[in-house]
């Protein structure tokens, strides 16, 4: 028994296999980042991997999902404050007028996959609360989704208010109409394809 | 069954460009396509042209009715680009579509009410997308009421109850279903249609998962689908399930079907 055997679990999405695993490594003394490091966040990384490699489906993220954070709560008394800041926090959501969100929530649920402290503010979120969620949560990134190309330019009014109100939030957008020349052109930090690649870019955007 | 043939959409990249260099000729033999295919209406998208889209949705009217003899099902969410569209178009053209969001209801509405125009009425609304049959229910009724007591006829309007990805829950597809089922036997005599593509999102093999849809939704009364009207399985599959329905009197357009080589691609 082993932390490969909880990344094992977590990638055969096997929930009650992943939380006696993480239980029994506890027990037994093992540090417990290295546990959510390199059981349960590296096997999320392996997961969205395959999924981007269209070896794995939604389905089976979700699964994963769901077995990794059966591990993390396991582990959430026993984590030292501190512990998450370090990997980062994110507010996410869908923007003003567009109610899209199964894209958004693979997303959310990755970043949290990946050990970041994620704000799920839902759909239909405008300027106003996305940057008052991230001043009160002291957030490293604001994540914004749409679908519709009549709600795109939202993401702009948003971008554009961080630079105007000489705030430091990183900016990263997403969903299907989304494409790098937007992003580049409004101004945006980062942006992504799908919910793998948005990982890597947060991780990219709050590397220190 | 009513076709909808989705293939004239800005999003499509070949289409993107096309309307982009005003190549008339490439959307005129797509149209062309879509309607020997049996298309009945032939579906214009220029969303993704923002501040352009009424210019480009009205030159997509034109450019595909003089090609064919059939009406245009106007894909915008826009009342001055649909304005523009109908502004020349021929015949009586589809409005994809109403929902029930504020905005878009208030923009919408007074564009169908008292027409002939046909209507895609989305179950949706500010409260986000129905995900159960009952919210897709309450949301039906709203929409049909508005638009009866605007003076567009039951007959006029086609439900869209709201495709959503079975990959994300295992519900979603059944729902959608039983909606299809419900508001058919509820609100006599209106119709509903749909498109495919998103039931299969995040799963591989999506044309083959969308065809079984298309099928069950059909076996529930759905009679009007958004598709590629070129994918021959698809086209003879929807006449196949309306027989098996019970919709085609003495197999009538079955047969219709098979006289025409509609199987021939069974070899």
């Amino acid at each position: 028994m082993s932390v490969q055997d909880i990344y094992d679990a977590v990638v055969e999405f096997d929930i009650d296999k992943v939380v006696t695993l993480v239980n029994a490594e506890v027990a037994n003394g093992t540090d417990v980042s290295e546990i959510l490091s390199h059981g349960l966040i590296a096997a999320m990384d392996e997961v969205g991997q395959r999924y981007s490699e269209g070896e794995f489906f939604v389905p089976e993220m979700l699964m994963a999902a769901k077995a990794m954070k059966a591990g993390l709560e396991v582990l959430k008394p026993l984590l030292s404050q501190g512990e998450n800041e370090k990997k980062g926090t994110i507010i996410i959501g869908t923007v003003k007028g567009d109610l899209h969100d199964i894209g958004k929530n693979l997303v959310s649920m990755m970043m949290e996959g990946a050990g970041f402290e994620v704000y799920d503010l839902g759909v239909d979120v405008d300027t106003e609360k996305f940057l008052a969620t991230a001043k009160e949560k002291n957030a490293d990134v604001i994540c914004m989704s749409a679908l519709l190309t009549t709600t795109m330019p939202f993401m702009e009014v948003t971008v554009k208010a961080i630079r105007e109100q000489g705030l430091s939030f990183k900016t990263m957008v997403g969903g299907a109409p989304v494409s790098e020349d937007f992003a580049q052109k409004i101004g945006a930090d980062g942006w992504s394809t799908d919910a793998p690649g948005a990982v890597e870019t947060a991780r990219r955007l709050t590397a220190k | 069954m009513l076709v909808v043939g989705e293939l004239i959409n800005a999003s499509r990249k070949a289409i993107g460009e096309a309307i982009k260099a005003q190549d008339a000729q490439y959307i005129q033999q797509v149209a062309k396509d879509e309607r020997e295919a049996g298309a009945d209406f032939i579906d214009v998208n220029a969303g993704i042209f923002v501040g352009k889209e009424p210019e480009y949705l009205q030159w997509l009217v034109k450019t595909v009715q003089e090609a064919v003899d059939a009406p245009c099902c106007i894909d915008s969410p826009d009342p001055k680009a649909i304005e523009a569209a109908l502004s020349v178009h021929k015949g009586i053209a589809m409005i994809n579509s109403i929902s029930l969001e504020k905005d878009r209801y208030n923009a919408l509405l007074p564009v169908v009410a008292g027409t002939d125009l046909k209507v895609v009425a989305l179950c949706m609304s500010d409260e986000g997308m129905p995900e159960t049959m009952d919210a897709r229910l309450r949301i039906a009724e709203k929409l049909i009421d508005g638009l009866v007591k605007n003076n567009v006829p039951l007959n006029n309007i086609y439900v869209d109850p709201l495709v959503q990805p079975v990959s994300t829950n295992n519900t979603f597809a059944v729902e959608f279903i039983n909606s299809v089922e419900a508001i058919m036997t509820r609100f006599k005599g209106v119709h509903t249609i749909c498109g495919l593509s998103n039931v299969s999102y995040g799963l591989p093999v999506r044309k083959f998962m969308n065809h079984a849809f298309a099928i069950m939704a059909i076996g529930k009364g759905l009679d009007g689908l958004i598709i590629n009207p070129l994918d021959k399985m698809m086209m003879a599959s929807l006449v196949t399930a309306e027989a098996l329905a019970g919709r085609d009197d003495y197999c009538v357009q079955y047969l219709k079907a098979f006289r025409n080589k509609q199987f021939d691609f069974l070899g």
